[in-house]
């Protein structure tokens, strides 16, 4: 077994004396899917933004193990909470993704779709606009965006490219960890299947560990080896996908997949 | 520090004004911006916030840079005020008329004589010297506004020194225009630092401010924000390595002293339309004309199909 990637151990977030979410736990490798299953108001996001740095933390700590020096050792896992806010700013934009469930909050509207993707680079100090425009162009494809849009500004573009554009926008550095908030809430149902295909492919190709928040078991089902299922801030059960969805032992668990509609 | 010595009227007819003190500024005040100048000098590019005074014209008409001046100015120094490099427009008057009131120091239209130049929109074409203070009136100092509205968002990406955002505007411009269109307050990089905007000054002048020597101060009056570039530092105007910075260039040479390489004014001079090009730095132009130019005089001919005079190439 490798180490794990991320360790989220214990971690909290309270709002005045609300817990949006309280005494969560789970490790995540590489290559690996997590699901974050939940009604609306679970505190899905918040656990999101917890693992992203975005939130501190009100209990509890999120440990990631920053990228090896070398080939040959392994990097070493830091609370996120003691590192400057110029690292992690600079993990953000290389070695992390997050796609944000409004298209506003996760693209620049105002500038092409090209220029979306290449922010990242640019941030990173490439200076070569050819270079810049070829990885864009290379990105579009394998989200399976038209290339002839390139120059589109992406409030043109529909829900499911947007959401395809920030899949590439965050991707361009391979990132080790992906961040999904919700990624095929809002989209209709073939789209919602091209794009977890393309999840699931590029997922495989790059090693990326994941983690999807959603409150669509389909989703779970199809792209996440382990599910979290929470409520209230808590996680009421957690296990192999499969397993939890097959065989759920909490009753709200049995609740949440008994409710889903089977065509 | 409230009688001044020099009682004789000035070239200009003025009197200077013993019912202000020296500069009109009272001397806190004076202090606090040296104090905040000193500050700037110390962190090429980097914004100081100061308290910027009410003055006795609107912002917008040189505030900051008038503050900043008045705040340096002496006895024995020498001003030149230019308003889009010449010294006979309205601003660049006024300003100075204030000045020889608020002060009765000796005022001149010759840059080289000059030991402070306050300036709005342009570099002089003579090359400055060391012991010259260049003074710039600044609209907007931020020069990521615009692109990142929240200005606590702006002082954290200054900060972090992540200008990301700026080289996004300049690949958003070759994607939709095929070039660069920034064509002043063109983003600097100070000191491979900070990133700075200029104030509205062409990116033709960019490249004076690199290894200048004379220190550049940069007041924002209404934004109070003081700035500055200290002599001899690096100045570098943002580009990409396939899409290097170019400076204008104009087809013709200045109407009156046939300067081939100073920055063009495009005058209207009839009803049909035709232009003259002249120099906008007056003085470099009736210097060259001093010893001896002679520009054709002859306007050109009106635009038919509306392209620009104004040809690129390479710097």
């Amino acid at each position: 077994m490798t180490e794990p990637l991320l360790v989220v151990d214990g971690a909290g977030k309270r709002y005045g004396t609300r817990w949006a979410c309280r005494g969560v736990n789970f490790q995540l490798h590489s290559g690996e899917m997590l699901a974050v299953v939940g009604e609306s108001g679970s505190g899905k996001t918040t656990l999101l933004r917890l693992l992203a740095a975005r939130l501190p933390c009100d209990e509890g700590r999120v440990l990631y193990r920053m990228r090896a020096e070398s080939a040959a050792e392994s990097g070493t896992l830091t609370d996120i909470a003691a590192l400057s806010a110029a690292r992690l700013r600079w993990l953000a934009r290389t070695d992390w993704g997050y796609v944000e469930q409004h298209a506003h909050d996760g693209l620049r509207l105002n500038v092409s779709g090209g220029a979306n993707v290449g922010e990242r680079l640019m941030a990173l100090g490439v200076r070569h606009y050819g270079r810049l425009r070829g990885e864009a162009l290379e990105w579009m494809r394998r989200v399976e965006l038209d290339t002839a849009r390139i120059d589109d500004l992406p409030a043109t573009y529909s829900g499911g490219m947007q959401r395809r554009l920030q899949i590439a926008r965050n991707l361009v550095t391979r990132p080790r960890l992906v961040l999904m908030d919700e990624p095929t809430t809002g989209l209709d149902v073939s789209v919602q299947a091209r794009l977890l295909d393309l999840l699931r492919k590029l997922t495989e190709e790059l090693h990326l560990a994941a983690i999807i928040v959603t409150h669509d078991l389909g989703v779970a089902r199809l792209l996440a080896q382990r599910t979290i299922v929470m409520r209230d801030g808590r996680v009421v059960e957690a296990g192999l996908t499969d397993r939890v969805l097959d065989d759920p032992q909490h009753p709200y668990t049995q609740l949440l997949v008994s409710s889903v509609l089977q065509p | 520090m409230t009688t001044p010595t020099n009682d004789s009227p000035t070239a200009s007819g003025v009197h200077a004004d013993h019912d202000y003190n020296f500069a009109f500024l009272d001397e806190h005040t004076k202090k606090t911006i040296r104090r905040t100048l000193l500050k700037a000098v110390a962190i090429p590019g980097y914004q100081v916030p100061f308290a910027s005074r009410e003055m006795p014209f609107a912002f917008g008409w040189g505030t900051g840079g008038v503050q900043v001046t008045a705040s340096i100015i002496g006895r024995n120094d020498v001003l030149k005020v230019i308003d889009q490099g010449a010294d006979d427009t309205t601003n660049a008057v006024n300003i100075r008329r204030f000045f020889t009131r608020m002060t009765g120091v000796r005022t001149t239209e010759r840059t080289i004589e000059a030991s402070i130049i306050q300036t709005r929109h342009r570099i002089p074409e003579a090359p400055l010297s060391e012991g010259q203070i260049l003074v710039y009136q600044v609209p907007m100092p931020e020069p990521l506004f615009r692109l990142e509205p929240r200005r606590r968002e702006t002082t954290e990406l200054h900060a972090l020194a992540d200008y990301g955002l700026m080289s996004v505007r300049l690949y958003e411009d070759i994607a939709q225009l095929g070039a660069i269109a920034r064509t002043y307050d063109y983003p600097v990089r100070v000191n491979g630092r900070y990133l700075m905007s200029p104030s509205p000054i062409p990116k033709f002048d960019n490249p004076k401010m690199h290894l200048n020597r004379a220190l550049q101060l940069f007041g924002a009056g209404r934004e109070k924000r003081i700035y500055a570039v200290p002599p001899y530092t690096t100045v570098e105007s943002l580009d990409f390595e396939d899409h290097p910075f170019q400076v204008q260039r104009w087809q013709h040479a200045c109407a009156l002293c046939d300067a081939p390489d100073s920055f063009l004014d495009e005058v209207i001079v009839d009803n049909a339309g035709r232009r003259l090009f002249v120099c906008s730095d007056s003085d470099f132009c009736a210097g060259r004309r001093a010893a001896g130019w002679r520009g054709s005089g002859c306007p050109v001919e009106p635009l038919r199909s509306g392209g620009p005079d104004c040809k690129k190439s390479v710097p």
